[in-house]
C-alpha cells in the first residue's frame, strides 16, 4: 500500500499560483524583463549615448526597431537601460523597506506590552505624515542622490511591512512551538529570526511583491518632476518626462517608454495578487 | 463619540506640529538660501533682507517665532514673490486644487462606486472581468503617464478637448479630472466589489429579501450600506494621495494651484512658502483622515456602539 505524499503549504501554494494564468503571464514577462535588462550591454548593436544627428527623431524601422529620439540615439537601447535603473531602484529600495519593516514589526510584535505600543504608535504617527511631500522636499534640499533616493523611498515603504509582520508575530507567539522554543531556554533573537520571521513569510512575499510597483512608481514620478534620476543615467519616469515634451511630434518617444513602465507594473500586481491568493486564500481580493 | 473626537482631535497636533518642526529644520539645513545668486549683493542689503525675514536671528529663535506667528495663522511673507505673503499664495491657489480633487473625487466616487457594485452583482461573469480589469488599468497607469497619453488622444489626435489650462475653455477641466480620479477609480471599485460581495452573502439580506422586498430596494437600501463602508475609509487617505497627485497634474496640465505652487516653491528654495505649503497640505491631510474615520464610525452601527460604550 502506498502512503499518501504530504502535501507542504509551499507546494500547495505553487500549484495555486500556477493556475492563476494572468500571475504566471505576469512571471513570465518579469523574468524575460530583468534578463533583457541584465544583458543589455551585450545584446543591443548601439551604445547607450551613441547619437546619430543625421536620422533625428525617426519613426520605428528595421534598423531602430523602437524610433530614435531627437538626437538619432537608439530608444529600444535607451528604453533597455532605462529599465535597469528603474529596476534596480525597484528591488533595492523594496529591500531597504522589507529589512526595515520586518525588523521593527517583528520586535514591536513579540516584545508586545508597553514596547508594542510605544513602536505602533510611532507608524500611526508616522503615517499620518504628509510623505510624498517630505520626499520633495528631501530630494530638492540634499540633491538628487541615488542612496538618499533608495532611503527615503524605503523609509516611506516600511510603514505598512512593519504592520504586517507585527500581526503575523503576535499571533504565531501564542503557539505551542513557540513556547516549546521558549522553554528550551533560546534566545529572543533566535525565537524570532529561526520561528516567527519564517512562519510569517508568506504575507511577506505578497506585501514585497506589492511594494516594488509602489516603489518604481514613486521612482518614476520623482523622475518625472527631474527630482530623481538625473541624466545621464537614465530611467522610464525620465525617458517618460523627456518624451512629454516631444509628444505632438515625436509621440513613441513617449509611448514606448510609457508601455514599458505600465506593462512592467501590471506584471508586478498580477503577480502579487496571484501570490495572495495562492498564499493566503482567506484574504479576500480587495 | 465626543470623547473619541476630543481624543482623535488631540492626536492631530503631535502630527502637524513634528511636521512642522522636520520641515522647518530641513529646510534650514539645506545649502544654498533663498538670496544667495549669482549676482553679488551688497552686504548691507543682504543684511537688510535678512533682516527683514529674520534670518539674522538665532535658528532656535526663528523657529518660535514662527510657530507663535503661525498660531495666529501668519504663515510670514514669501521669500520669492516680495510683498506677498504665503497666506495669499496659497489661498490663490487652494480653490483650483479643491475643485479638481472634487471633481477627480467624483470621477473616482461614481465611475469606481458604480463599476465595483456593477461587478458585484454578477461575480465571475463578462460583467465582473471587464470593470474589474479596467480598474486594474487605472491603477497600474500613472498620473504622469496617462496625463499625457489623454492629451495625446483626446487633445491632439482626436482635438476634442483643450490640453492645458483650467477654467480657461470650455471642458479644460475634464482630462485633468479624469487623470487624477482613476486611480482612486480603480482602487473604488475593487473596495466596493468586494465589500459588496461580503455583504450580498450576508443574514440580514436573506431577511430583507425573505420580507418581499423587491432586488432594487434590497441592493439600493441594505447592501449599499454595509458594501460601500470600506469605501468610505479609504476616502481619507485617497484625499491625501489626491492631494500629492495634484503635483504632476497640475504640473502636466500646467494649472496654476496648490501642487505647481509647491514645486516652484521647492526648486526656488523659497523657505517661507514650502513650510506654509506643508503644514497646510499636513493639517488638511490629517482633518481628511479624521472626518473619514468619523463617518466610518457613524455609518457601522457596530463602531458606533463601541464609541458610545467608551464614551
Amino acid at each position: 500500500m502506498e502512503m499518501p505524499k504530504g502535501v507542504s503549504l509551499w507546494e500547495d501554494a505553487s500549484v495555486r499560483l500556477r493556475k492563476n494564468k494572468l500571475a504566471m503571464c505576469g512571471l513570465v514577462f518579469l523574468v524575460v524583463m530583468v534578463l533583457l535588462c541584465l544583458i543589455t550591454p551585450w545584446i543591443v548593436p548601439y551604445g547607450y549615448e551613441e547619437q546619430d544627428l543625421r536620422l533625428g527623431a525617426s519613426a520605428p524601422s528595421a534598423a531602430h526597431w523602437l524610433g530614435t529620439d531627437i538626437f538619432g540615439r537608439d530608444m529600444l537601447t535607451r528604453i533597455l537601460y532605462g529599465g535597469r535603473v528603474s529596476l534596480f531602484v525597484g528591488f533595492i529600495a523594496t529591500f531597504v523597506a522589507l529589512i526595515i519593516g520586518v525588523t521593527y514589526g517583528a520586535i514591536a510584535g513579540y516584545a508586545g506590552g508597553k514596547v508594542d505600543s510605544i513602536m505602533m504608535r510611532l507608524v500611526d504617527i508616522m503615517y499620518a505624515l504628509p510623505f510624498m511631500i517630505f520626499i520633495v522636499l528631501l530630494m530638492v534640499v540634499f540633491g538628487r542622490n541615488l542612496v538618499l533616493l533608495f532611503m527615503a523611498i524605503g523609509a516611506v515603504e516600511w510603514l505598512t511591512m512593519a504592520r504586517i509582520v507585527r500581526g503575523q508575530v503576535q499571533n504565531l507567539k501564542q503557539q505551542e512551538f513557540v513556547e516549546a522554543a521558549v522553554s528550551i531556554g533560546q534566545s529572543p533573537f533566535a525565537i524570532i529570526w529561526k520561528h516567527l520571521i519564517p512562519n510569517a513569510l508568506g504575507p511577506v512575499i505578497v506585501y514585497t511583491t506589492l511594494t516594488i510597483p509602489n516603489v518604481m512608481l514613486l521612482e518614476a514620478f520623482l523622475s518625472f518632476l527631474g527630482l530623481g534620476i538625473q541624466p545621464p543615467s537614465s530611467s522610464w519616469g525620465l525617458l517618460i518626462s523627456y518624451g512629454v515634451e516631444s509628444m505632438e511630434e515625436y509621440p513613441w518617444l513617449l509611448i514606448f517608454p510609457g508601455v514599458a513602465l505600465a506593462l512592467t507594473l501590471f506584471a508586478l500586481n498580477f503577480l502579487g495578487d496571484g501570490l495572495r491568493d495562492a498564499l493566503d486564500p482567506k484574504a479576500s481580493r480587495d | 463619540m465626543w470623547r473619541f473626537l476630543t481624543w482623535r482631535l488631540l492626536q492631530a497636533i503631535p502630527v502637524i506640529l513634528a511636521v512642522i518642526t522636520i520641515t522647518f529644520f530641513l529646510v534650514r539645513a539645506a545649502p544654498g538660501g533663498p538670496f544667495s545668486t549669482e549676482k553679488a549683493v551688497h552686504p548691507q542689503v543682504q543684511a537688510a533682507l535678512e533682516a527683514q525675514y529674520r534670518l539674522d536671528q538665532p535658528m532656535i529663535q526663528q523657529y518660535l517665532s514662527y510657530l507663535g506667528d503661525l498660531v495666529q495663522g501668519d504663515l510670514g511673507p514669501s521669500f520669492n514673490f516680495p510683498g506677498r505673503s504665503v497666506n495669499e499664495l496659497i489661498f490663490s491657489g487652494l480653490p483650483i486644487t479643491a475643485e479638481l480633487g472634487l471633481y477627480a473625487m467624483l470621477v473616482a466616487v461614481l465611475i469606481g462606486g458604480l463599476a465595483g457594485v456593477f461587478a458585484a452583482l454578477k461575480p465571475n461573469s463578462l460583467q465582473d472581468y471587464v470593470p474589474m480589469s479596467l480598474s486594474m488599468i487605472g491603477i497600474c497607469m500613472p498620473s504622469f503617464l496617462l496625463g499625457p497619453l489623454l492629451v495625446l488622444i483626446f487633445g491632439i489626435w482626436l482635438d476634442w478637448l483643450p490640453i492645458s489650462g483650467w477654467g480657461n475653455s470650455p471642458g479644460d477641466k475634464v482630462l485633468p479630472s479624469i487623470t487624477l480620479g482613476a486611480m482612486y477609480a480603480g482602487y473604488i471599485a475593487r473596495l466596493s466589489r468586494s465589500g459588496m460581495l461580503e455583504v450580498l452573502s450576508a443574514d440580514y439580506l436573506r431577511t430583507a429579501r425573505a420580507k418581499g422586498l423587491p432586488e432594487r430596494v434590497v441592493i439600493a437600501k441594505h447592501a449599499l450600506r454595509g458594501g460601500l463602508l470600506p469605501v468610505i475609509t479609504f476616502l481619507g487617505p485617497a484625499f491625501a494621495g489626491l492631494l500629492s497627485g495634484s503635483f504632476v497634474v497640475e504640473t502636466v496640465f500646467q494649472i496654476p494651484g496648490l501642487g505647481r505652487f509647491y514645486i516652484q516653491a521647492a526648486f526656488n528654495r523659497d523657505y517661507t512658502m514650502i513650510l506654509g505649503t506643508t503644514t497646510f497640505l499636513a493639517a488638511l491631510i490629517v482633518f481628511f483622515n479624521l472626518l473619514s474615520d468619523v463617518s466610518a464610525a457613524w455609518l457601522n452601527p457596530r463602531l458606533r456602539y463601541q464609541f458610545k460604550k467608551a464614551s
